[in-house]
């Protein structure tokens, strides 16, 4: 996965919720998230793979994810993350958050000098 | 929810520490093969694909510290590895180690002794249910703020409140208990029914006193204490319901107290049985104006505080005084909670001990303090290192602190010992001396008191080093050769020193004004020559009070006689009622040619001894004026009164009192004449005496006392002997003297009257000794750290000092500016000191006697003490610094 002509660099404090986002979907281990990710995000995102696990860790530490060791789908043992209960509120309450920034940012961008 | 995750990936993370990191480089190396695989399915050669596979994910080591950060697992792992560290420094340098651990635990020692004392009193909860609603009851009339109740009073405020779900009244009493052979003394306790339950105790065996079985005229029933019931009935359940002979009077055992009632509030004797007041037939118990020693406790009903239960009482009283105002006019109810009457007087004592001790403390903290700091030129080396490969500075902190608290921890474990073994050894003394005092001693809670404070002083003496440390750390200490301390640190040593210096001087001048207090006390004339005589209590055989009040006047003549003419006897007197600092008995009295005053409150009181002749001798009492009694002033010759200088100035305003006539208010009055005007006694002991109200004294012929008192003599009359004989061969002597005159009379309670005038200053003789102690520790380590300080000072100086005496700077010279330096610390540390002092030793007024709280004679001593001692202390580093050789010095360099 060399970094692509277009991707993008991952904004501070995002990994988190697209962690989160992706362990929502169904149980998945951690190469799967970063796949999961990469295709998501159709290419255009760029992820430090070393920052994944120290990530996940503290997620797990914070108990909104969960972990279990599983069978991979070419049969090698995986440790596979899931979302807690508490952890899909804190996903719905950082994207509502997101959201709410993204509109109001979209918003000052939008605004030309007539509106002012 | 989230914590237990944290706690359980902690828990996890420590506990399954192997597994857990197997696990975690299962996972990464998961990632890594799969990633290789997905390269390889897209072309890539395998030994390339695992190659890229591994460089683009990065350093795993580091990758694996972050999370290892990230689950929290770091914070723990660290301070193990601090503590680990820390252990190893500690075992490096034994010596530091040694002396650090040693001040620290005479300083945590000493806090952790006096926390036992303060814990065992003030801290522990009385021995009884819901103890808050305990409360003292006492009657408060002129002169007497917490006087004795009388019972009909008592049975009208049972009675009448609404504040007490129960209440009672009791007092000590002496009774002959007849068995085989001897008969035994015992102390008992004339209670009313509710005695034990109100304590919320009842009876271990049988049953308690039943309403109405207090009253006078009920069947004779006791209760005996549980130890009376082991050694005298050899703890048989079948002593319930046996007749024992109690002065002559067959009673019937109904119950055993429980074991804790031996030790009950307002007896410090135990006692051995509960007998009902009603058995105690007098007309005395009938009259509501008699003080009789009855004093009370009741227990408040839940939810009622005492300012209600207060008021309460106050319109009780009211009423009883506007019903009954000849005896009940300016009566009331004093109202003490149980614990502050227990152990109130004691307070003010263990709270100077706490600040003492504290102090040592302190200044322990400060030598360590100093020696962390002195030692800093090695560490700072260290640290450098450490925060030159990347260590932050709240690690390095933490780690210092963690070494710190592991000294101090050291110490505390020590100290603990010290305590532990200290208040075993003194427990005999600290029991007998203090009120609650055999509830002291180490236990958990002095453990866990031990162990917070070790931890607290752990980080109070290590922060500021650390800090310091970590300062001149960081700034690329590397270079210099690990020597150089700082300036600043120098002078937080030198502030430590003063700051230690200061404090010893404060400690040291609170102990010498409570020394000089207790000599003071010592000098002061109790009004009577304690050396050479003893006291002792003689019952007579129990018929007798049942007898004839002639035949026990004519006895307690022939025991006059017969102990008088026992060889190396030089003075023998009896004495019955008030005994200078053992116990007070009053009467009410008005002079003659005035008007009887309308009612008791209107008289006058006067402390009451009836005594015999021969008292002033066997006494040492001086006569001021006329005659004292002889044996032919009994009940066949009109009434006479000895008055003291007190009653002589209150009362007839040092006009000659001789042969005028006072009314004594009894059954009839009566009135008896002054025939002599003697010494004041200090009555109620050496510190207090002069601010009690009640002061006056009178004394009375013993053989002029009405009928009924003589009959109480029988069952113990007070014997004062003046001999030349050591005090156990005078007591022997006498009590073979006594069985030869009669094998039922018994002799017992022989005290000296040194003994007598030392137990009123126990306590103070042993907040002395206790504050000494402390005080010589305070002295000791500020000396040491003076010292220390400066001898450091001249192990940094040795090369300026060689240089100085290669350049011509004589030996004398050089003596002169290291013991000036040094001499300028400790004069400024004493001066802070003496300031302090003067701020301080004021809070020590209420327990100062015949010294004032500024004291120069003795702060100027103390000063120059600390003076000397910190001289001597500058001195051997000083002599060192003038014996450096200049070659050697500059060489080192």
């Amino acid at each position: 996965m060399p970094p692509g002509p277009k991707q993008l660099e991952l904004l501070q404090g995002t990994l988190d919720m697209l962690i989160l986002k992706a362990a929502s979907l169904g149980p998945i281990h951690g190469y799967g998230i970063l796949l999961r990710i990469q295709q998501l995000s159709k290419d255009r995102l760029e992820i430090q793979q070393g920052s994944l696990y120290p990530a996940l860790y503290r997620l797990e530490h914070q108990g909104w994810i969960t972990s279990e060791w599983g069978e991979s789908e070419n049969n090698r043992k995986a440790k596979y993350y899931r979302l807690t209960s508490a952890g899909k509120r804190r996903l719905q309450a950082e994207a509502d958050k997101w959201n709410r920034m993204a509109d109001v940012i979209a918003g000052i961008l939008r605004t030309t000098p007539e509106q002012i | 929810m989230r914590l237990w995750n944290r706690l359980q990936s902690w828990s996890r993370a420590l506990l399954r520490r192997p597994v857990t990191e197997s696990e975690m480089d299962a996972e990464l190396s998961f990632h890594i093969a799969s990633y290789a695989e997905d390269l390889i399915r897209q072309g890539m050669p395998r030994a390339e694909a695992m190659r890229r596979a591994r460089l683009e994910f990065g350093g795993i080591e580091n990758t694996k510290e972050e999370c290892r950060d990230a689950r929290g697992v770091n914070a723990i792992e660290s301070i193990l590895q601090d503590l680990r560290f820390g252990l190893r420094m500690l075992r490096k340098k034994p010596a530091f180690t040694a002396v650090a651990v040693i001040t620290l635990a005479l300083g945590i020692g000493a806090n952790a002794g006096v926390f036992s004392i303060v814990n065992g009193i003030l801290l522990n909860p009385l021995p009884y249910p819901h103890p808050e609603q305990l409360v003292a009851i006492h009657e408060s009339k002129p002169n007497f703020p917490e006087g004795s109740i009388s019972v009909p009073n008592f049975k009208d405020w049972k009675r009448n409140n609404r504040s007490f779900s129960k209440m009672a009244i009791s007092r000590g009493y002496g009774v002959s208990l007849a068995g085989d052979g001897e008969s035994e003394r015992l102390q008992a306790r004339l209670v009313t029914s509710d005695f034990l339950s109100v304590l919320g105790m009842a009876p271990k065996l049988g049953r308690d006193f039943a309403p109405g079985e207090d009253e006078i005229g009920a069947a004779p029933v006791a209760i005996i204490s549980d130890s009376l019931w082991r050694r005298k009935f050899g703890g048989l359940p079948s002593v319930v319901g046996r007749r024992i002979m109690l002065d002559e009077r067959g009673y019937t055992v109904i119950g055993v107290a429980p074991p804790n009632a031996d030790k009950l509030p307002g007896s410090f004797q135990g006692t051995d049985i509960y007998i009902p007041v009603g058995q105690w037939d007098t007309d005395a118990i009938r009259s509501r104006g008699a003080g009789l020693s009855f004093h009370g406790i009741g227990r408040l009903k839940p939810g009622v505080t005492i300012e209600q239960a207060r008021a309460d009482m106050a319109s009780v009283t009211h009423a009883l005084a506007l019903e009954y105002p000849l005896d009940d006019k300016g009566i009331g109810a004093a109202l003490v909670p149980l614990r502050d009457e227990m152990f109130g007087g004691i307070r003010p004592a263990l709270l100077m001990l706490s600040a003492a001790v504290i102090f040592v403390l302190l200044i322990a903290c400060v030598n360590v303090g100093n020696l962390l700091m002195a030692r800093g030129g090695d560490r700072a080396r260290e640290i450098a290192v450490r925060s030159a490969l990347g260590a932050g500075s709240r690690r390095l902190i933490r780690q210092l602190l963690t070494e710190t608290i592991l000294l101090a921890l050291l110490g505390g474990l020590l100290g603990l010992a010290l305590a532990w073994w200290s208040t075993r050894a003194s427990s005999m003394i600290l029991a007998d001396t203090l009120p609650g005092g055999s509830g002291i001693g180490v236990n958990y809670k002095v453990v866990a008191f031990t162990f917070l404070i070790a931890a607290a002083t752990g980080v109070l003496f290590g922060l500021a080093p650390a800090i310091k440390l970590l300062h001149s750390g960081m700034q690329g200490k590397l270079k210099d050769g690990g020597r150089g301390s700082t300036r600043s640190s120098q002078n937080t040593q030198n502030i430590f020193v003063m700051a230690e210096l200061a404090m010893a001087l404060v400690l040291l001048s609170g102990t010498g004004l409570m020394l000089r207090s207790l000599w003071a006390l010592q000098d002061v004339n109790p009004g009577f020559q304690p050396e050479g005589a003893s006291r002792f209590a003689v019952s007579l055989p129990s018929p007798m009070a049942k007898g004839s009040p002639e035949a026990v006047r004519s006895r307690l003549r022939e025991i006059r006689q017969q102990f008088a003419g026992t060889p190396g006897i030089t003075a023998v007197a009896l004495s019955w009622g008030a005994f200078p600092m053992r116990g007070d008995d009053e009467t009410l009295f008005w002079l003659k040619g005035k008007p009887r005053p309308a009612s008791e409150s209107e008289m006058n009181w006067a402390l009451r001894y009836a005594v015999g002749s021969d008292y002033l001798k066997a006494m040492g009492i001086a006569l001021h004026r006329g005659r004292f009694f002889n044996d032919r002033d009994d009940n066949h010759s009109p009434l006479v009164a000895v008055i003291d200088e007190e009653f002589a100035h209150k009362f007839f305003n040092n006009r000659n009192p001789l042969g005028k006539r006072l009314e004594l208010y009894g059954n009839p009055a009566h009135e008896a004449e002054i025939v002599g005007v003697v010494a004041h006694v200090k009555q109620w002991g050496l510190d207090t005496d002069d601010k009690e109200q009640l002061r006056a004294q009178l004394y009375l012929s013993i053989l002029q006392q009405q009928d009924e008192a003589i009959l109480n003599m029988a069952r113990g009359v007070d014997v004062i002997v003046r001999s030349a004989l050591p005090p156990s061969l005078t007591f022997e002597a006498l009590r073979r003297t006594s069985s030869r005159m009669d094998r039922e009379q018994t002799v017992f309670g022989m005290q000296t009257m040194d003994e007598v005038v030392a137990r009123t200053m126990e306590t103070r003789r042993l907040l002395v000794a206790l504050l000494s102690v402390f005080a010589a520790i305070a002295l000791l380590l500020a000396t040491v750290g003076i010292y220390g300080v400066t001898s450091y000072t001249v192990g940094q100086r040795t090369n300026e000092i060689g240089i100085r005496m290669a350049l011509g700077a004589t030996r004398g010279q050089i003596l002169r500016s290291v013991l000036g330096g040094g001499m300028l610390r400790a004069l400024l540390g004493i001066a802070m000191g003496v300031a302090a002092a003067f701020g301080l030793t004021r809070l020590l007024s209420g327990m100062l006697f015949g010294v004032s709280p500024y004291d120069p004679i003795t702060l100027g001593s103390v000063a120059v003490l600390l003076g000397v001692v910190a001289g001597a202390a500058c001195w051997i580093p000083a002599r060192r610094a003038m014996r450096v050789d200049p070659m050697t010095a500059l060489r080192y360099e």
